[in-house]
């Protein structure tokens, strides 16, 4: 980290739900700047703000209980206040959880930094009857306390002020709290502090008495510390294993029980002194929300109420009618872009198809995951997650995942239509490395909503009778086969990655605040675009690449030229010479028209109703009243008939069809002889095992940059090109009726279900596990897995003559039998996994 | 007896922590200390975790880690 030595760094340490991020916003305002601690994903803020002319520097250590060495969080903290060294650590306090919150004080203050107390949540505090005497606990603790209230800035100042004041008194010991570990623990103590002062690199590294605490609780890092640094390790060593072993036969416990025990003692002690209670304990509003909320029968239909509004809003809401909003402006900078690029060929084609509408396609999703991360952050500061794992936890920990799962698996689309990407920035908030990692690799076979129109479209050809069967079929045959998934995974491949036991906080239910929501909305809305872009950028011009070239021959290109320039001339016979709207369609008037003709179309075919549709009449008329007139069918406005445009509209209509026809001809033969092309024909000996083609081939590759390909180059192929709806079906049911059979399209559905996460997934999960090998990983084993399933499928239904019902059947009975079996042994090896000793 | 086999609306004190590891610590930090009163609050709908309350907050666990909590009841 580079920092100016004028520079004053802050450490913000505290407890989980302390409101810590809340304060640390209050402190530093807008300026922050959010990164991973190298290596791994905890996240690390940073912030400034000025005090006096000089500038603060705030780091925003991740929430820890405590500061051992067995999660990532407590190392990523120690590490920092070990090796960087801040001038101040401000350790927010939860005023209404002083006892447990003082513990991590006390481990705080070991490390031998000045120290200030932020005592936040004073209000909540005090609502529930706390009294602090603010004073005596000062002078208890040895250190400066604040009262702060976070988000409502109050004490802010205050703070500021302490640190000011602590860091300018510079190396003078501002942290007079020194624990006493009593009678068993402090001569133990005191012995090992001497022998580890007789190491000279240890003594100038580590504060030795948090050195020789830390052995004595068996801490791993600290055992890797003296390894790694002292000259006489082995001696070390050796005398820390002896006394753990004499003090735990002598007291009848371990050192670390002991040490636990007494820092609760002192903190009990210093909470009787200085916290009078005014009012007696009664039931809080949490309590009463709980009551129904973690209700045996109303809490699993309020979580479901829960997860379907967030449905609701984000893909109906959100997808169904923001997007589309967004989308024009979307199309409006497209279309500004389009104009600022060179008018014609191939760097156009590469800028414009390429990249631009790579990155659109992407940008479309934006105001989903807007409206996605703003509901996930609500119910994050709410405390209602908490509550979710408490529901949901007994039916996932039986497959390797974890009640914390329930939110990114929903969001990935257990109910069809969902999205991968939040899906898997959600899994940001489980602790659980080994469930997080689980759940990050199965996330992505979920169905997310660009593998539903390929769903709509395959059922509505082959499955007419029975649609809502097998978009039914296609969610649970999913939800089931990640499951047995992340249970085998987390048997195999994830074994060895770190588990935490599940001993979760329920925290007071808060109302988020606006600021907050919003900000940490935005903040993740902005790491995916930042993430995604660059990324989508370089893959799309592979995609490009690979199905614009080697491109057409030259005859070819020259015979489809000819063949436009001869029907342009043909509209132009029938209209005649003499019509007088025949100059206004001459040369690039043409285009412009065609322009014009498709947005009306477009336009027209979105408009309801009798007054929309007029009023979409006179915006088209007042934007060019001679084309309005030649679209309406030789009418204006005023309902004046004009013989001229009416014979041009037709000669246009049929012009209009024939250079679309031309138009899908050329670009499926472009396909055809690209280097897709040829590698999807490439890859017809294997892949006809299930069934796939080499036109299915090239479609399914071209679906990696984004899913929403899929449909389209299949469109391509099938030679549907741009006509409505209705048609595309159908053409597609013409082109395949006679190589296609349900059994095609169920093995295809099943691939595609199980098929790689799209690009933009996977730098996501690139993101959140901080490794391209998982990553890698990621985009791998679901192909093999996909592909099994769908040859299973196509074999064992052509060799047993099956129909695709039947399959369906026998496929279900299947994967069940073996969740059913995953379940149990799941249950069972939980039951086993934690070790009970007697001491 | 451990706190697992703790019925809801009950209350106990925490004999000790019987659990080594990660699992131990973790009990050990959010404030399972001989002495302290545990009251059990509600099993979750499908009767695990449990949800307790310790020194004023409430905590969410595992039956399999409320296990490693020994308990003499109130």
């Amino acid at each position: 980290m580079s920092r100016s030595s004028d520079e004053i760094l802050v450490a913000l340490a505290g407890q989980p739900n302390a409101g810590k991020s809340t304060l640390f916003n209050a402190l530093t305002g807008a300026r922050q700047h959010v990164a991973n601690y190298p290596g791994i994903t905890v996240e690390k803020k940073t912030g400034n703000y000025r005090f006096d002319g000089q500038k603060i520097e705030v780091v925003d250590l991740p929430g820890t209980y405590s500061l051992t060495s067995y999660t990532q969080e407590e190392r990523v903290s120690r590490d920092f206040l070990l090796h960087e060294k801040p001038a101040v650590v401000v350790d927010v306090v939860d005023a209404s959880n002083l006892e447990r919150n003082l513990y991590l004080v006390f481990q705080l203050s070991e490390m031998g930094i000045p120290m200030a107390l932020a005592l936040n949540m004073m209000d909540v505090a005090r609502q529930r009857g706390l009294r602090i005497n603010i004073e005596q606990l000062s002078h208890e603790v040895g250190m400066p306390v604040v009262p702060t209230i976070g988000n409502k800035g109050v004490g802010i100042k205050d703070l500021q002020k302490a640190i000011d004041q602590i860091s300018k008194d510079g190396s003078a010991p501002q942290t007079s709290l020194r624990l006493d570990y009593g009678k068993a623990i402090e001569p133990v103590l005191g012995r090992l502090e001497k022998s580890l002062s007789e190491d000279v690199i240890l003594a100038a590294r580590y504060p030795l008495r948090w050195l020789a605490l830390k052995l004595m609780e068996n801490d791993s890092e600290a055992h890797r510390l003296v390894s790694e640094h002292a000259t006489n390790k082995e001696d070390i060593l050796s005398n820390v294993a002896r006394e753990r072993e004499l003090f735990q036969t002598e007291h009848e416990q371990t050192a670390e029980q002991a040490i636990a025990i007494r820092r609760y003692q002192i903190a009990g002690g210093i909470v009787e002194r200085c916290v009078k209670r005014e009012k007696k304990e009664r039931r809080t509003l949490t309590d009463r929300i709980d009551q129904v909320v973690c209700d045996r029968v109303a809490g699993p239909i309020f979580l479901g109420g829960v997860l379907f509004l967030m449905y609701y809003l984000t893909m109906k809401i959100g997808g169904e009618h923001v997007a589309p909003w967004a989308w024009k402006y979307w199309s409006m900078l497209r279309d500004v872009i389009a104009g600022l690029l060179p008018a014609e060929g191939l760097i156009r084609s590469l800028l414009l198809n390429g990249i631009v509408d790579g990155v659109f396609a992407i940008m479309n999703y934006l105001p989903i995951f807007l409206i996605l991360f703003l509901l996930i952050a609500i119910l994050e500061d709410s405390g209602y997650m908490a509550r979710v794992a408490f529901i949901m936890d007994r039916v996932l920990r039986a497959f390797g995942l974890h009640g914390q799962s329930t939110l990114p698996m929903i969001l990935g689309g257990v109910v069809v239509g969902g999205c991968a990407i939040p899906g898997v920035m959600a899994t940001r908030a489980m602790k659980d490395q080994k469930a997080r990692m689980t759940t990050i690799m199965i996330v992505p076979l979920m169905n997310c909503m660009a593998k539903v129109p390929l769903y709509v479209l395959l059922v509505s050809i082959f499955f007419k009778e029975h649609q809502a069967v097998i978009l039914w079929f296609m969610s649970l045959i999913t939800l089931a086969v990640a499951l047995i998934v992340a249970s085998v995974l987390s048997l195999t491949v994830l074994k060895r990655e770190e588990s935490e036991p599940f001993i979760l906080e329920m925290p007071p239910y808060h109302l988020p605040t606006i600021t907050g929501v919003l900000r940490r909305a935005i903040e993740r809305t902005w790491l995916f675009v930042k993430k995604v872009i660059t990324i989508i950028v370089a893959v799309a011009i592979v995609v490009w690449v690979f199905i614009t070239f080697p491109g057409l021959s030259k005859d070819r290109a020259a015979y489809c030229d000819d063949q436009v320039n001869k029907a342009t001339e043909t509209f132009m016979k029938k209209i005649g010479e003499n019509n007088p709207y025949a100059e206004l369609l001459a040369g690039p008037g043409l285009k412009e028209f065609g322009r014009y003709w498709d947005h009306y179309k477009k336009k027209k075919m979105g408009a309801k109703g009798k007054e929309a549709k007029e009023a979409l009449k006179e915006k088209f008329s007042r934007e060019n009243p001679e084309f309005f007139k030649i679209v309406n069918k030789g009418k204006g406005l005023d309902g004046e008939k004009d013989q001229y445009a009416k014979a041009a509209y037709a000669a246009y209509k049929k012009l209009d069809k024939k250079l679309k026809r031309l138009d899908t001809a050329r670009r499926k033969e472009v396909v055809h002889v690209s280097f897709a092309g040829s590698f999807g024909r490439f890859l017809e000996p294997v892949s006809k095992l299930a069934g796939f083609d080499w036109k299915v081939n090239i479609a399914l590759a071209s679906s990696f940059a984004a899913k929403e390909n899929l449909v389209a180059t299949l469109g391509t192929i099938y030679s549907i090109g741009e006509e409505a709806g209705g048609t595309l079906a159908d053409t597609m049911a013409r082109d395949t009726a006679e190589t296609w059979t349900p059994l095609h399209a169920l093995a295809l559905m099943l691939f595609v279900a199980l098929f790689p996460p799209c690009i933009a997934t996977l730098i996501m999960v690139r993101v959140e596990t901080g490794s391209t090998k998982w990553m890698l990983f990621a985009a791998i084993y679901p192909i093999i897995l996909g592909f099994i399933i769908a040859i299973m499928v196509f074999q064992g239904g052509q060799i047993l003559g099956l129909t695709a019902l039947q399959v369906m059947g026998f496929l279900s009975l299947f994967v069940f039998a073996i969740l059913a079996a995953t379940y149990l042994a799941g249950e069972r090896s939980a039951m086993k996994k934690h070790r009970t000793v007697e001491i | 007896m451990t706190l697992d086999e703790m019925k809801p609306g009950n209350e106990c004190r925490v004999a000790k922590v019987s659990m080594d590891g990660v699992a131990g610590q973790r009990l050990l930090d959010m404030g399972f200390i001989p002495g302290t009163v545990i009251s059990v609050i509600r099993n979750a709908p499908l009767m695990d975790p449990i949800d307790i309350k310790v020194k004023g907050y409430m905590l969410a666990l595992r039956r399999s880690e409320a296990k490693g909590v020994e308990i003499t009841p109130l």
